[in-house]
């Protein structure tokens, strides 16, 4: 293994993270947790624009391996590494009006954006990992920050039992996933993607123990995406966790998993031509994993009456949109998994961030509550339509084109039927998100209820997010584009 | 082929189109108190395409089967997207439809008062949508048009209708979804199979698609092209509504508010069959000959089926309501028929029974504001006491059964005769909808105004000025073309014919 300083040179960004991270650690350690919360914020803050603006200023060009051939530093992980960073960057915002988060008794505000900013370091450690040690270790990074966090609201019942389950889940999950890389690792003699990818060109081996060994790799992925049927833990977890954490959660860990997969997937058994276990069709299964994923999140959403859950329902049914986009490993499904990725992460930390609000003033997110809110708060009434709208995939918002471009892919693939589960799916999921504005717009609110008094905070970024969600619904060149590159060194 | 008029390009109807959403988002920026303001505002802004479409009749070129006022600029270039508008005779007459409609629907929301800046900035947003619809000429555009004009009608169905306005509103959402997300599918394949001439990439652009020399291979296999023409068939087979698919359609209706109910019946119906004639027609002629037969028979049950229904109906708007499927049917046997008589009809039909329609609507909807209910039962003789208001929904009435000198007549007249050559007897059991049709609306007639009258309402105003005004110019619509169709038959003469010469013998 040699490390070289120029090395370090590639991984600014995530130094800047990991030292603002650090920062607000010690910024706690020395004030004893009575710093000014405001500079804490500040400092996190400026922690993620640097890093972002270094990401910006130095583009990957062509593929950089560093830290020994564990890391890569190419197009994809430029594009998720900013992508990463806008989603910390808005979930530290929404935390720091957040009651949830930093309501009573909460003294060391610091550890608890410390903690969102490992998360993030970790995400982009997960996607740019090519090895399977650096893998694991990324992996659970994540996982170990991410228990923390569901339970981060320590007096609350459900966050704990949410941080329980979540850490039975995952657990598990890594044990399989580690299983199966150790296998792979006993068939080939390597760790890094492109030697295994190479070894298993050579010589197929034992087929039944990398059969074994891919699908318990990909249940791993498939708990890490919540994909059904390893999806049980979703619901609970989002429910539970503080809804801040819930949004990070649904955003972010997520796309570290597509990155993941994309990755792992496309180097190991794509471009290296791999012969081995053809047999078995894989477009079919994946077709199937992402037919049943869509269906069921949508049909488990069309019952709930917590808000939450039902986002967090609906955050599997779009793990299923997405999977289409990897049924054949093509580039331009690939390319529409990315754009669905930067629009998925703005409409649903969007939709995320007006329960967060709402959570504030609300006793809680039952829907029940939310009758007549559209007349008492009609930014946030008006808002949540276009977030959910979004997330149906109805124009003139920027869901509609990211589905279009999935539908688009699946069809020139020929698999007419996934495309239409998955256009019936959106006609499902119509009915349960019109069910959030049914109580918003069309059910009678308490008798002389005014407005909320919402955080301004809140409202601004709610401002932020919507402006994209219309605009690149009418205008999303450059974020095609954006996402297109971020396939480039991969395709060649 | 269709191609673009030289020298007739023109912004004209990209500002039709977005002048009401201008008046929509500044209706949004005045005070919520400011009702009478929001009301003149969104009057003002109806008006404005309304004016602007006296200039559309008089430079229409009637004869020429090119597109007219089209205007042609790049949106999304990596994805072939265009803003691509125009118009032709098929749909010049549903454009003047809106516009015209639209503004006296205004004039019928006057007596709204909840939260009425959301209600008539959502009204304007509905005109926009409903004129992009039709004046579109890529495919992508159509269908972002197509989609958003559902987003105001559902809340102006959920917010401001009946009792059962929630259940109504969701149900038209979902239905109207189902539909357009098979057109999403078949639009995808044609952007997919359909060559740019001038480029050899894929293509959103109508006209190109309508040219047979530009399709691909896959897409020349009949069974791939008759797939294509159910799915988007079925797609506005949901808004026309053809029955088994029509259920949306009483609930939705009854449970609107008036002007809605109007827009509904009067613009959103037609846009199912519009979309027949614009899109699956010329791009897959061979298939509408395939699909003809079937179409006449399913427009033979809208007829009859519809009929009876209305013939079953208590409510005074639920009967109008199911009138509407019943006159659809009329239209879907006018465009069954590929000659000249059955598909002018056809056309004026859809023109004729939106006015028509309209005009009952707001009928009901007057008679609803004094008596606070629609039962026929409860009403008798309302022909003493609103004299006024009884002559113009007979009127009304009247041209619905079809009455010679009225416009309902010459669209059916026209469509029975078309169909009649082709047909034979298919076309003989849809007369009995005529029939069955005068039964309705006499009945009614009969129950509403004739008789004694119910004493609770003796003291019941006749209609009102501002009622009047938003319901004497379509009279005049039904009448003047009712006696003199021919203008109307001018406009969109040289169009049909130009279509059905493409289908194939």
């Amino acid at each position: 293994m040699n490390f070289t300083w120029s090395d370090a040179s590639y991984y600014l960004p995530e130094a800047v993270i990991l030292f603002a991270a650090f920062g607000a650690i010690i910024t706690d350690l020395v004030f004893k947790g009575r710093a000014n919360h405001g500079f804490v914020l500040a400092k996190v803050i400026g922690g993620l624009l640097i890093a972002g603006t270094l990401c910006i200023m130095r583009p990957p060009v062509g593929e950089h391996m560093i830290f020994g051939q564990m890391m890569v530093v190419d197009s994809l992980s430029h594009f998720f590494r900013l992508m990463f960073i806008g989603i910390t960057l808005v979930a530290v915002l929404f935390s720091y009006s957040s009651r949830e988060i930093m309501g009573r008794d909460r003294e060391n505000k610091g550890e608890y954006y410390a903690l969102l900013m490992f998360l993030c370091f970790g995400m982009m450690a997960m996607a740019s990992a090519v090895d399977l040690v650096m893998l694991m270790l990324s992996i659970e990074l994540v996982s170990l920050t991410s228990y923390i966090l569901a339970g981060y609201a320590r007096y609350s019942l459900r966050s704990s039992e949410a941080a329980m389950k979540y850490v039975l889940w995952g657990a598990v999950s890594s044990g399989l996933m580690l299983f199966g890389m150790s296998i792979l690792y006993g068939l080939t003699g390597a760790t890094g993607y492109a030697e295994i990818g190479a070894a298993l060109r050579d010589s197929t081996g034992n087929e039944l123990a990398l059969l074994v060994s891919v699908l318990f790799i990909m249940a791993g992925i498939g708990y890490k995406i919540s994909a059904v049927p390893f999806h049980f833990w979703t619901p609970d977890v989002y429910e539970g966790a503080p809804t801040p954490v819930t949004a990070m959660f649904a955003a972010g860990p997520k796309a570290a998993g597509f990155a993941l997969m994309i990755r792992f997937f496309y180097t190991v058994f794509v471009t290296e031509g791999l012969v081995a276990l053809e047999w078995i069709q894989w477009p079919w299964i994946l077709a199937i994993l992402a037919a049943v994923t869509m269906t069921w999140g949508n049909l488990a959403a069309m019952k709930q009456e917590n808000v939450k859950r039902l986002l967090a329902y609906s955050s599997i049914a779009h793990v299923g949109y997405l999977l289409m986009g990897f049924v054949l490993l093509s580039v331009s499904g690939l390319q529409a998994i990315l754009f669905y990725l930067i629009i998925y992460a703005i409409m649903t930390l969007g939709s995320f961030l007006i329960v967060i609000a709402l959570n504030n003033r609300l006793p809680s997110e039952d829907l029940s509550g939310y009758r007549g809110l559209g007349f008492r708060e009609p930014l946030i009434g008006v808002a949540m339509f276009i977030f959910l709208i979004s997330l149906v995939g109805l124009p003139p918002t920027a869901g509609f084109v990211a589905k279009l471009y999935l539908f688009t892919a699946v069809i020139e693939a020929g698999m007419w039927w996934l495309a239409l589960i998955a256009v019936l799916n959106s006609v499902i999921s119509l009915y349960y998100y019109m069910r959030i504005i049914r109580a918003m717009y069309f059910e009678k609110g308490p008798e002389g209820a005014g407005g909320l008094g919402l955080a301004r905070m809140h409202l601004a970024l709610i401002i932020l997010l919507v402006v994209p969600t219309i605009v690149f619904g009418l205008a999303w060149g450059p974020v095609k584009e954006f996402a297109d590159k971020g396939m480039g060194v991969l395709v060649g | 082929m269709l191609g673009l008029a030289n020298g007739s390009e023109s912004t004209l109807l990209t500002w039709m189109t977005f002048v009401p959403v201008i008046g929509a988002v500044l209706i949004s920026l005045l005070p919520a108190k400011a009702r009478n303001l929001h009301r003149w505002v969104a009057l003002g802004t109806a008006a404005i395409p309304m004016l602007l479409s006296i200039r559309l009749i008089m430079e229409f070129d009637r004869d020429t089967t090119d597109l007219q006022f089209w205007t042609q600029v790049p949106w999304i270039s990596s994805f072939n997207i265009e803003y691509f508008v125009g118009i032709d005779g098929i749909s010049v007459l549903m454009v003047l439809l809106t516009v015209f409609l639209s503004f006296l629907c205004i004039i019928a929301s006057w007596n709204i008062n909840k939260a009425t800046k959301g209600y008539f900035a959502l009204f304007l947003l509905l005109e926009a949508g409903m004129l992009g619809v039709f004046i579109a000429l890529d495919f992508f555009l159509f269908y972002v048009f197509w989609e958003i004009m559902l987003l105001p009608m559902y809340f102006l169905i959920g917010i401001w209708g009946g009792p059962r306005k929630e259940y109504a509103a969701i149900k038209f959402f979902l239905y109207t979804l189902a539909g357009s997300v098979l057109m999403l599918l078949v639009m995808i394949a044609f952007y997919l199979n359909v060559q740019d001439p001038a480029t050899g990439g894929h293509t959103f652009n109508l006209l190109h698609m309508m040219n047979q020399a530009n399709h691909g291979t896959w897409m020349l296999n009949p069974d791939v092209r008759h797939l294509l023409f159910m799915g988007l068939f079925i797609g506005f087979a949901i808004k026309v509504p053809i029955v088994p698919f029509h259920t949306w359609l009483p609930d939705a209706h009854v449970e609107a508010p008036t002007a809605v109910s109007v827009i509904l019946a009067g613009v959103l119906l037609k846009m199912g069959a519009y979309g027949i004639l614009r899109i699956c027609y010329p791009i897959l002629p061979d298939a509408a000959k395939w699909f003809a037969l079937p179409l006449a028979i399913l427009g033979v049950i809208n007829i009859i089926y519809g009929a009876f229904c209305a013939l079953g109906q208590t409510d005074m708007k639920k009967l109008v309501a199911y009138s509407s499927v019943s006159h659809m049917g009329f239209v879907l046997l006018g465009m069954a028929v590929f000659n000249e008589a059955g598909i002018t009809g056809a056309v004026l039909q859809m023109f004729n029974h939106g006015t028509i329609t309209a005009m009952m609507f707001l009928m009901v909807g007057v008679i609803y504001d004094r008596a606070h209910h629609r039962e026929i039962a409860g009403f008798g003789g309302l022909g003493l006491q609103m004299p006024v208001y009884t002559s113009v929904f007979s009127l009304a009435l009247f041209a619905a059964l079809g009455l010679p000198g009225l416009s309902g007549f010459v669209g059916e007249a026209l469509v029975f005769i078309g169909a009649f050559e082709v047909y034979r007897v298919v076309t003989i059991i849809s007369v009995f909808g005529i029939v069955l049709g005068a039964a309705y609306v006499l009945w009614m007639l009969q129950r509403v105004f004739l008789g004694p009258l119910n004493e609770k309402y003796d003291k019941l105003p006749d209609i009102s000025p501002r009622e009047l005004a938003s319901v004497l110019p379509i009279a005049v619509v039904v009448v003047v073309f009712g006696v003199y169709p021919a203008p109307l038959i001018n406009l969109i003469k040289t169009s049909l014919l130009n279509l059905i010469a493409q289908i194939p013998g």
